[in-house]
């Protein structure tokens, strides 16, 4: 049994075991901390900030996706501070993505009453779909950088490493080496980056063309004809 | 082809015990003999280093100036920065650009020539500048036809010269500097001994953060596992900063004695100094020094340094991102703690100071933390550099001791410019915060400016007279930020981004209801919610000029801001 630590999130006296972290201490008591990076199978990066929480005597909030919880901490996960800053993220990630496939996003949008329109003038990252490959579509529009995707391609995962950064900043996207089609890089088409892509940024091809209206049947002779002329020798 | 590969692995062959940390190194290498990085050349780059392609394609896109389309065998980068905006940067860039042709950010069809904008060259007394190649041009004037080109002069100037004492007669070479006399002190000296100093010194670091130096030094020299290592950091890249420029180039040794003391006091065998690539004309300064310091066996037994040259990412000054930088990877800060003394580069004990922080080490070591404590005030001891620029007749470096009024330092630096009234002072840079005529009796030390609701920063003052529109001057500092965020987290990712559409949009004098409390929910979301110093600073500017002047951001309707 691992030691136990005292601390007070939201005004309760609670218990917590040593080295859980803020989210696991919080959800385990039933208190409804949102995360949109954070996966169970991925290393947490901390990188959207909406699960961050105020803690007693820190100067920023805190990201409780790895914040560990420690003796005596005070924590609030719903101050004023913390609500403005989830509520500020979800308008800026609604004036920046498409966010019509991610439906737990959308739900945080009403719960923090965040204005769809609070940006009227805000460039949006647009691009086109890339159709490259037999086995997935990337949609990169719908692309909120959780890294996810990224990290299960290297060294979360598979070690695969077909995938990586361009540009920086808001013009951040995910891409490969020069651009090449995935058929082109390592890629070995495990599919892991589609399995945690929270936002149907990734998607089966399958499900994209399903969406576009074929029918399965068109579906499969079309994937026929793409292993035929694979088999080729050029 | 062949004579080109043998020429490129010639190149990058150092490089390859390095592994990745070699990646920088090496693309800098190559982009020497082909002048941008094609894929090719990246795919040999990845053989041989044993770097994925994907990431050698993300750490050339991360940094501004790795390029992976053709530029031009000459380069001239442009200010357009706050500083040098003031004294007519955008023309001289397209005056160049309507000259030779060119739009901004394009190259000559027979790649000859590109011409680019570029944010802040640490340059800004000798404002308008550019950067050819690796020479710096000054002063540039459209009307008269004149500038500088070469190595750009140091004008050194203030109440007192210690830190300075070697500044503004070119070079000091070893002899000049004369023996090592703090470090062999500190040799015959207890580590801890010297530790203990530098805490009773009340040194803190002169950067931005202000964290105490000695409290560092203790952290890495207790904690478990080597090798250790010092860095020094010379990614100067605050806008309106330019002191670490000058102390590298002048007086470099000040800086290696320095490094070597703190490696003493740490134990630490290895050192990077790690300067951004805008300062090209420091580097062979640099080597000179490091290789007479080798000859007079300061340097090579226990040990040594070597030099990293960073590529136009001004987060790499923030010292996580700065280690990734070396490890060869993508600038992003990392999650803190752990923090830098227990899990610093290659997550090994690590003390990374600025420029300035370790010119003062030989001080303190040489005259002692009594002596020293002499010098500025009891809160705030020893000698500090002010970055003079914008409106002022005398721009320059200003040495003076901590608690001189900003009064005192204008009246130094000749009062504002052409008998015209303050407007302003940016303090601290571009992370920083602007003061009024209000302030000008605040003393300069970290306790009066904090009192002042003023951050010290990197000792930036620039100065606005009463004629400059500030709406213009915010919404460079907003392109800054933007452009310079490195992406990782969500609140400065998109917030820099937000915070330049509506500064943008402003400085158009398109003001939208609501935009006073959008712009300060934007501001403190970035404050409050971002991963690193960059993003918890990037509104600070902002965020203090709609305190002074809530009228640029409001409509007649609008309340005006609540906190």
């Amino acid at each position: 049994m691992a030691d136990k630590i005292n601390l007070i999130v939201d005004g309760n006296e609670i218990q917590a075991e040593q080295g859980k972290t803020l989210l696991e201490v919080a959800r385990e008591y039933g208190k409804d901390v949102p995360t949109i990076c954070y996966h169970d199978a991925t290393t947490a990066n901390a990188l959207c900030r909406i699960c961050v929480v105020e803690v007693e005597g820190q100067r920023v909030l805190q990201p409780a996706c790895i914040v560990k919880a420690a003796e005596n901490m005070k924590v609030q996960t719903r101050s004023e501070k913390v609500i403005r800053s989830r509520k500020t993220i979800l308008e800026m990630l609604d004036s920046t993505m498409d966010l019509s496939e991610a439906a737990e996003i959308q739900v945080m949008m009403k719960d923090y009453e965040a204005d769809p329109n609070r940006f009227p003038d805000a460039e949006r990252r647009e691009v086109p779909v890339k159709d490259d490959n037999p086995m997935y579509i990337r949609d990169y529009s719908k692309c909120l950088l959780c890294w996810r995707c990224v990290q299960v391609c290297a060294d979360d995962a598979q070690y695969t490493f077909a995938i990586n950064f361009e540009g920086r900043g808001y013009e951040t996207q995910i891409g490969t080496f020069f651009d090449k089609a995935i058929p082109e890089t390592t890629c070995v088409l495990c599919g892991q980056c589609v399995g945690v892509c929270p936002t149907g940024a990734l998607k089966p091809k399958r499900e994209f063309l399903l969406e576009q209206g074929m029918s399965p049947n068109e579906i499969s002779v079309l994937n026929t004809g793409r292993k035929r002329r694979k088999e080729k020798p050029t | 082809m062949t004579d080109n590969h043998s020429q490129l692995f010639t190149a990058i062959e150092p490089y390859v015990p390095m592994g990745r940390s070699g990646l920088l190194p090496a693309l800098h290498a190559a982009q020497k003999i082909y002048h941008w990085i094609s894929e090719e050349t990246a795919t040999e780059i990845s053989k041989t280093l044993r770097v994925p392609l994907a990431d050698i394609h993300g750490v050339i896109e991360f940094y501004s100036l790795f390029y992976n389309e053709p530029i031009g065998k000459r380069v001239i980068r442009v200010c357009t920065d706050v500083a040098c905006a003031l004294k007519n940067g955008d023309e001289v860039l397209g005056h160049l650009c309507s000259h030779h042709g060119l739009k901004a950010g394009q190259t000559t069809p027979d790649l000859s020539l590109t011409i680019e904008p570029s944010p802040c060259l640490g340059l800004c007394e000798h404002a308008p500048v550019a950067l050819v190649n690796d020479e710096a041009e000054t002063n540039i004037n459209l009307e008269k036809d004149t500038y500088e080109l070469g190595r750009p002069l140091s004008w050194v100037y203030g109440s007192i010269r210690l830190l300075t004492a070697n500044c503004g007669n070119g070079t000091a070479s070893l002899e000049k500097y004369g023996e090592y006399t703090a470090l062999k002190k500190a040799l015959g000296m207890k580590p801890e001994d010297i530790v203990a100093e530098i805490k009773a010194s009340g040194l803190v670091g002169r950067g931005g953060a202000a964290f105490p130096t000695g409290i560092k030094w203790e952290g890495a020299a207790k904690a478990d596992g080597s090798p250790k290592y010092v860095i020094c950091n010379a990614d100067e890249s605050e806008p309106g900063t330019f002191k670490d420029r000058i102390l590298l180039i002048d007086d470099p040794h000040r800086t290696i004695e320095g490094m070597c003391i703190a490696a003493y006091a740490i134990g630490a065998t290895k050192g990077y100094i790690y300067i951004r690539a805008e300062y090209p004309y420091i580097l062979p300064v640099l080597e000179t020094a490091l290789n007479e310091a080798r000859g007079a066996g300061y340097l090579g037994k226990d040990f040594d340094i070597e030099i990293r040259v960073g590529a136009g990412a001004y987060i790499c000054g923030e010292e996580t991102a700065l280690f990734e930088s070396i490890e060869g990877k993508r600038g992003f800060p990392r999650v803190k703690p752990p923090f830098p003394t227990t899990h610093g580069v290659f997550g090994k004990p690590t003390v990374i100071n600025n420029v300035e922080t370790l010119c003062n080490v030989p001080l303190i070591i040489a005259q002692g933390s009594v002596e020293y404590r002499k010098i500025g005030t009891e809160k705030s001891p020893g000698p500090k550099l002010f970055c003079v620029s914008g409106d002022v007749t005398k721009p320059g470096l200003y040495e003076v001791p901590f608690g001189v009024t900003l009064r005192e330092l204008l009246d130094m630096a000749g009062d504002v410019a052409n008998e015209k009234k303050l407007q302003s002072v940016l303090f601290g840079g571009a992370a920083g915060a602007f003061a009024t005529s209000q302030h000008l009796d605040v003393k300069m030390t970290f306790e009066d400016l904090r009192a002042a609701g003023l951050p010290l920063g990197s000792g930036v003052v620039m100065v606005f007279d009463e004629t400059r529109d500030m709406r213009d001057v915010l919404k460079r500092l907003g392109h800054f930020f933007a452009h310079e965020s490195c992406g990782k987290c969500y609140p400065c990712q998109m917030g820099t981004q937000r915070q330049m559409e509506i500064l943008d949009r402003i400085a158009e004098g398109k003001v939208l209801e609501g935009d006073l409390i959008r712009l300060q929910d934007v501001g403190w979301t970035m404050t409050d919610a971002s991963l690193c110093g960059l993003g918890q600073t990037a509104a600070g500017a902002v965020l203090s000029a709609m305190k002074l002047w809530p009228e640029l951001f409001s409509l007649e309707s609008d309340g005006l801001p609540s906190k």
